[in-house]
């Protein structure tokens, strides 16, 4: 299928020697984005995490032994292999900014779409959503909560690119033209360390432009085709390795 | 027997307190399938032994499984009424009930396994026309109403059910038009049938499923249909051979299984000459251009080894093919029966691996393995399917002319 093009792509890129690991951007997408916490949480493939912290392992002993951590967003793919498969349309690729939007109310939770990431980015509603009593007080107003039996995933905060460009208008600017730091999802805002950059890949004023073109720069599972929108940074050889399935032979990306 | 009016002419049925006793035994699995299925349309699929990695499980499975099987409805209709093959009125009415239930089953089940139930006419309301979903979702349905149709004149056929005039005329008329239902159903069947594989074939980011193919189809779409019209006649003919077993009646002779079987052999050797360039081709060009090796596809620890390749390929696959294929085995009741059973075990095999095995192999690198175990809530439900099959079975049996040889058989 013909992918869309697009004149701005929101893209992310995460420096993994940066990342410590400290799981502040999974809270932060958590309660940005209204994720209900889960009464039992003990089956962790029963849990939902938009954004997931992977720790990633050299698999050396001491004192060669090495870790470095990964958060993994939604690829928001360029060609994805989730929407194409939806049979209701209920996510889509077709707006501007090329993030996979995800229209809770149309989806009929058939899990295809589950089935076809290879991130695991997608997460299902296996139970109806509950919060502990007070916590429905503090809810983002922008972002829906989502039933039970839906697919639901990262949309980069969609909601703060709409509230930056309704802010852009009212200020007279161009919405179309965001400075970088105008919309910035929440994990990015969060991050301690600074390891997260967000901005539009194809506007060379933007930081993520400068990264995303690095030698150190790769993307996860680049050969199976999905053209994802998050990059990765390191300078270690062995966490690029670890970025896609290479066979023994092949030399590492950015070697 | 006080209902001895409502059976076919010249025919010997149980009595009815044994027929009940039966449907009772059959009761209590749809009772049990009943209350699961509520648990899990008022707490959700949360009561499932479903996850997050595998969305996909045992009612995806079975599923594919009986619609595969229930293939030998289309097939043997097409045989039947297109290509004009007279034997086969044998085990046709059979062959359309089984079909129904496979297909009938499939959609309650797709029903269950959907998070928003209520939503399930958005598929046709809101289709998306790049999902292969999306067709067996159209070709399914209208599959199945094609099967309502065709099983209708059997059912109008109850001696009782015959007596009224507009319904002899109806299954009359109905008759008489079935080369036409029979080649909507074919077409139809053999696109979902098609789009069920095509719809893993598809999946780019599941290199274990993944095929490229020809224009927008993968390979698996054709493998999906040559497999399940090489296994659904195998199907029909051990159904008949089972209901034998448990009436204690001759119901077909033996020439029109043999007839089935070296339909399903023959078929099932032009499906397996592609199955193994298919798995040749994948474990040669696709897995290394996706960085992957064929090793890397199976884990014996969690139970997806090679054996379940070999298994399908081999001792499901080429075994049978040959049994089936050979007169001089073919003829063997005994050597026809295992080659039937074994075809179809392949064929739910394929289905597993492709469903289960599928979600279970880590595609990123620093991914694990899963595994998967069906729990209480999905077992309930699938075999009050299985129940329900059975007990349109009966009630067809006991009631309605599936068998034209029934009475010259058993005479």
């Amino acid at each position: 299928m013909q992918a869309h093009t697009f004149h701005i792509k929101w893209g992310m890129v995460i420096d993994i020697d940066k990342c410590t690991g400290c799981g502040a951007c999974m809270v932060a997408c958590q309660a940005e984005n209204n994720v209900a916490p889960v009464t039992e949480a003990s089956n962790k493939l029963r849990t939902l995490s938009w954004m997931l912290v992977y720790q990633l392992s050299n698999k050396q002993d001491f004192p060669n032994h090495d870790v470095a951590y990964l958060p993994r967003p939604c690829m928001q793919c360029g060609h994805p292999s989730c929407s194409t498969v939806c049979p209701v349309v209920a996510t889509t690729k077709d707006e501007e900014g090329g993030i996979v939007s995800q229209v809770y109310p149309r989806c009929i939770g058939c899990r295809y779409c589950m089935a076809a990431c290879p991130y695991h980015a997608r997460y299902f509603n296996w139970h109806d959503p509950v919060w502990p009593e007070g916590l429905d007080k503090v809810l983002t107003p922008f972002t829906s909560v989502r039933p039970r039996g839906v697919v639901e995933k990262c949309t980069f905060c969609h909601h703060r690119w709409m509230a930056a460009k309704e802010k852009a208008r009212h200020e007279g600017h161009d919405p179309s033209h965001l400075a970088e730091d105008a919309y910035i999802p929440a994990c990015v805002d969060i991050c301690p360390t600074g390891a997260m950059h967000f901005g539009d890949l194809l506007n060379p004023e933007h930081e993520v432009h400068k990264l995303s073109k690095s030698p150190y720069a790769f993307r996860l599972l680049e050969k199976l085709g999905t053209d994802p929108q998050v990059y990765y940074y390191s300078k270690r050889e062995w966490v690029r390795r670890q970025g896609d399935n290479y066979l023994k032979h092949e030399k590492t990306k950015g070697e | 027997m006080i209902d001895k009016a409502l059976m076919p002419e010249g025919v010997e049925r149980c009595s009815l307190g044994r027929f009940l006793a039966w449907l009772g035994f059959i009761g209590l699995f749809l009772a049990w399938g009943l209350y699961g299925a509520f648990r899990i349309l008022s707490s959700g699929l949360g009561v499932t032994g479903l996850d997050n990695y595998f969305g996909f499980g045992l009612w995806i499975t079975f599923d594919l499984a009986v619609i595969g099987l229930g293939a030998g409805a289309f097939f043997s209709g097409f045989l039947r009424y297109i290509i004009r093959i007279d034997q086969l009125k044998n085990i046709i009415n059979l062959a359309v009930i089984v079909g129904f239930l496979c297909y009938s089953g499939a959609m309650i089940i797709l029903t269950l396994d959907i998070g928003q139930p209520i939503r399930a006419w958005f598929g046709y309301w809101h289709p998306n026309v790049h999902s292969m979903l999306t067709e067996v979702i159209f070709c399914i349905t209208c599959y199945c109403m094609v099967l309502i149709i065709e099983y209708l004149p059997i059912i109008f056929e109850n001696r009782k059910l015959n007596e009224i005039r507009f319904l002899h005329h109806m299954a009359h008329n109905l008759h008489v038009y079935m080369p036409l239902f029979a080649g909507v159903g074919t077409f139809l069947s053999f696109f979902h049938q098609g789009s069920l594989g095509g719809m893993y074939g598809v999946l780019f980011g599941r290199p274990f499923v993944f095929r490229e193919g020809f224009f927008i189809w993968p390979w698996t779409f054709f493998l999906f249909i040559a497999s399940a019209i090489a296994s659904g006649p195998a199907f029909t003919m051990l159904v008949a051979k089972f209901m034998e077993l448990l009436t204690g009646k001759k119901l077909v002779d033996f020439s029109t299984k043999v007839l089935m079987g070296k339909i399903a052999g023959l078929l099932l050797c032009f499906y397996m000459f592609f199955k193994i360039l298919d798995t040749w081709a994948w474990a040669q060009g696709i897995l290394p251009n996706m960085g992957l090796t064929f090793d890397q596809m199976f884990n014996s620890e969690l139970g997806y080894g090679t054996w379940l390749l070999w298994l399908e390929l081999g001792i499901c696959g080429v075994l049978p093919a040959i049994l089936l294929v050979v007169p001089a085995f073919r003829n063997r009741p005994a050597l026809l029966y295992s080659a039937a059973i074994l075809n179809c075990l392949g064929v739910v095999v394929n289905r597993f691996v492709f469903t289960v095995q599928a979600l279970a192999i880590p595609v990123m690198p620093f991914d694990t393995w899963q595994y998967y175990i069906p729990n209480w809530a999905e077992w309930s439900t699938t075999l009050m399917i299985v129940a329900y099959s059975f007990l349109i079975l009966s009630l067809s049996y006991r009631y309605l002319p599936v068998f034209p040889q029934e009475r010259k058989l058993n005479a």
